[in-house]
C-alpha cells in the first residue's frame, strides 16, 4: 500500500535572515498510511504545529517535499487549494474561526467553496453535523447562541463536511471537561470507524493519545524523537518522561511497582491492563 | 464569623439573565460555604456545574441574586468596599492572552498598583518582589507576547500579588495551558500557599490538581455536592462518576483490584502511596 501522506526531510525557518530566525522544524521525516490513526505528541515548541501546517500547504517546506497521493503537493502551486480540501485542518480552539449567522451556513461553508451543488452541500451539512451529535434544530440558531462544547462541533463538522481524505485535529479536547473530552473523542473514533478516513490527532496528553490511535510519533525539539505503537512507545516511558512529556498516571504507577522490584511490564497505560497483569502476579505468588 | 474566614458565601442564589421565553435557571442554588484564611481550596465540577459562577462572586465580579457574599467581613454588595474587596482578592482568568495589558512584563505587573496609587517606590519593590515569587525576573523587561503561556500566566498572578492581596482565586487558570506550563502555574500557586500565607481558591476540571490542596469543593448542578480532604473526596469513586468527573486512576485501580478480592486503601492517592499500598498486598513490602 502507498502512503497517502509522506514528508520528507522537512525543514522550515521563521523569520530567516534576522536576528529571530528559528527553525521549528528540522529534517522531519513522517509517513501516514490511508485509514491510518495516527498521534502526533510534543511540548509546546517541538513543531508539532508547524509540521501540520504543511500537511495540508498552510506552510511551504524551507526545505523538504510533502507528498499527498505520491505527488508533491507544492509541485504546481495553483493546486494547493485541493490538497486543502482534501487534507481538512481542525486548529486549536477552532470555536474563534465560526463567523456565519446560522450553524447550517457556518458548516457549509467549506462544501461552498468547492463548488458543490446545493443538494450535495445540505447532505454533507447534515452528515457532518451528525457525526459531531449536533441535533437538527440547532442548525437554524447562530453559533453564538451555543456552548463552547457545541461551538467546537460546528467548526470540527465544517471541516468534516468537505469530506477530506486525511483530517487533522490539534488539541480537539483543550479546555473542555472530562466529559466534554470523553463526547468529542468518541464521535472521532466514530468517524474513523464509519468513514475508515485516514485521521491524526495532535495532543500534549498521553493518555488522550494512547487510548485512540494505533501509532504515536513523539516530536522533541523540531525534530522527530519516538516512533511505534502505544505499546513501543510507553515502554520506554522513563525517556519520555525525562523529556517532560505527561506520562499516563497508570504506566508511572507501574513505573514504581517496578523500582519496588515487582515484575511487571511498564508499556501499560489503561486501568484494565494493570489490573490484569497485577491479578496475574497475586495468582502466580499463591501458586508458588 | 470568626476572624479566620477568608470568604464566606450564605444562601448565595445567582441567576443569569434568561433567554427570551425561558425562565431562569439558577447557576447556583442557595450555596452556603466558607473559605478559611491560608487554606488552599479546589473546586472541581463539569461545565455547567456553577463553579466559576462561585468563584466570579468571591471579588464581585458577579453580585447575588440572593443571599450574601462577604470578604473578610465586607458585603460584595456594598459599592463603597468595592476597590477594598478587589483589593483583598485578586482573580486569575482562563485565557492568558486576555489579560495583558502592557507591552513590557514589569509594567504589566505594575498595573494594579499603579492604579491604586501605591507610591512609585513602593510599586518598584512590589513589582520586583511579585516577579521573583512567580519566578520570572529575569523576564522583567522582556515582551509578553513572546512568552508561552504558563510564562503568561505566571505574569497575570505576579499582576495580582503586587496588589498584595490575601486571596487569589484561579477561574480554570490552567485549562489552555500545556502539561508543562500547568506544572509551572501549581507549583507556583502552592508556593504562595506555603511561604506567603495567601489563601487560594483553584477552580479546575483536573482531579490530579485538586491533589495539592488541603480541601475539595465539588460543584453539581449550582449546589456543593462534596466537600473533603483530597482524600476523603477521592474515595468516592462512584459518586464523582456520577458527577461526570473521573477519580484519578491510581484509586480507580485500587478499587477495580478490591472488586476482585485485594483489600486495599482508597484513601492512597498518589503514584507512589498507591504501589507501596499494591506491594504490601502482593506481599512485597
Amino acid at each position: 500500500m502507498e502512503p497517502i501522506l509522506r514528508v520528507e526531510n522537512l525543514t522550515h525557518t521563521y523569520s530567516a535572515g534576522t536576528p529571530f530566525e528559528r527553525s521549528a522544524v528540522q529534517e522531519m521525516e513522517l509517513t501516514v498510511m490511508p485509514g491510518e490513526f495516527l498521534g502526533i505528541i510534543g511540548h509546546t515548541g517541538s513543531g508539532k504545529s508547524t509540521l501540520i501546517q504543511h500537511l495540508n500547504g498552510l506552510l511551504k517546506p524551507t526545505e523538504g517535499t510533502v507528498y499527498l497521493d505520491g505527488q508533491d503537493i507544492w509541485a504546481d502551486a495553483k493546486n494547493i487549494r485541493q490538497v486543502r480540501f482534501q487534507v481538512g485542518l481542525v486548529f486549536q480552539y477552532p470555536e474563534y474561526q465560526l463567523f456565519e449567522d446560522t450553524v447550517y451556513k457556518d458548516i457549509a461553508f467549506g462544501p461552498k467553496n468547492m463548488g458543490l451543488d446545493k443538494d450535495e452541500i445540505d447532505r454533507r451539512v447534515r452528515q457532518a453535523a451528525a457525526f459531531v451529535g449536533l441535533r437538527e434544530e440547532l442548525l437554524e440558531k447562530s453559533p453564538f447562541e451555543l456552548s463552547g462544547g457545541q461551538k467546537r462541533r460546528v467548526a470540527i463538522a465544517g471541516v468534516i463536511a468537505m469530506e477530506p481524505k486525511v483530517l487533522i485535529l490539534d488539541e480537539p479536547t483543550a479546555g473542555l471537561d472530562p466529559r466534554g473530552r470523553e463526547n468529542i473523542l468518541r464521535q472521532i473514533r466514530q468517524y474513523h470507524k464509519e468513514k475508515g478516513n485516514t485521521v491524526i490527532l495532535v495532543s500534549h496528553s498521553m493518555e488522550e493519545i494512547a487510548q485512540n490511535v494505533d501509532r504515536i510519533v513523539v516530536l522533541k525539539g523540531a525534530r522527530n524523537y519516538m516512533e511505534g505503537t502505544p505499546r513501543q512507545v510507553f515502554s520506554r516511558a522513563e525517556e519520555l518522561e525525562a523529556i517532560g512529556l505527561d506520562v499516563p498516571q497508570v504506566t508511572r504507577i507501574a513505573m514504581a511497582l517496578r523500582r519496588r522490584g515487582v515484575d511487571i511490564d511498564t508499556a501499560v497505560y489503561t486501568v484494565e491492563e494493570l489490573k490484569e497483569a497485577l491479578l496475574r502476579l497475586k495468582g502466580g505468588g499463591a501458586d508458588a | 464569623m470568626t476572624m479566620a474566614t477568608m470568604i464566606e458565601t450564605k444562601d448565595l442564589t445567582f441567576y443569569y439573565p434568561a433567554e427570551e421565553g425561558r425562565a431562569a435557571t439558577p447557576a447556583l442554588r442557595e450555596v452556603t460555604v466558607s473559605v478559611e484564611k491560608g487554606s488552599f481550596v479546589a473546586v472541581l465540577g463539569h461545565n455547567g456545574s456553577g463553579k466559576s459562577t462561585l468563584a466570579k462572586h468571591m471579588n464581585a465580579v458577579l453580585l447575588p441574586s440572593n443571599g450574601k457574599v462577604y470578604v473578610e467581613g465586607c458585603d460584595t454588595c456594598d459599592e463603597k468596599l468595592l476597590l477594598e474587596i478587589r483589593r483583598r482578592v485578586g482573580m486569575v482568568f482562563q485565557n492568558p492572552d486576555n489579560q495583558i495589558v502592557a507591552n513590557v512584563v514589569e509594567e504589566d505587573v505594575a498595573f494594579a498598583p499603579e492604579n491604586l496609587g501605591v507610591p512609585t517606590a513602593e510599586i518598584r519593590r512590589r513589582v520586583d518582589e511579585a516577579l521573583a515569587a512567580v519566578g520570572m525576573s529575569e523576564y522583567a523587561v522582556h515582551a509578553p507576547h513572546l512568552l508561552s503561556g504558563g510564562q503568561k500566566q505566571r505574569i497575570a498572578i505576579a499582576g495580582v500579588i503586587a496588589m498584595e492581596p490575601e486571596c487569589i482565586v484561579l477561574d480554570e487558570a490552567t485549562a489552555m495551558l500545556d502539561p508543562v506550563g500547568r506544572r509551572e502555574v501549581l507549583s507556583t500557586i502552592g508556593k504562595l500557599n506555603r511561604e506567603l500565607g495567601i489563601t487560594v481558591v483553584l477552580i479546575t476540571h483536573h482531579m490530579n490538581e485538586a491533589q495539592q490542596a488541603d480541601r475539595v469543593i465539588v460543584m453539581n448542578d449550582g449546589c456543593v455536592a462534596m466537600d473533603g480532604t483530597p482524600r476523603e473526596i477521592f474515595a468516592r469513586v462512584e459518586e464523582l462518576r456520577q458527577l461526570g468527573l473521573a477519580a484519578p486512576h491510581t484509586v480507580e485501580l485500587m478499587e477495580e483490584l478490591n472488586r476482585e478480592g485485594m483489600a486495599l486503601p482508597l484513601d492512597a492517592i498518589t503514584v507512589e502511596e498507591c504501589a507501596d499500598a499494591i506491594c504490601r498486598e502482593l506481599g512485597m513490602a
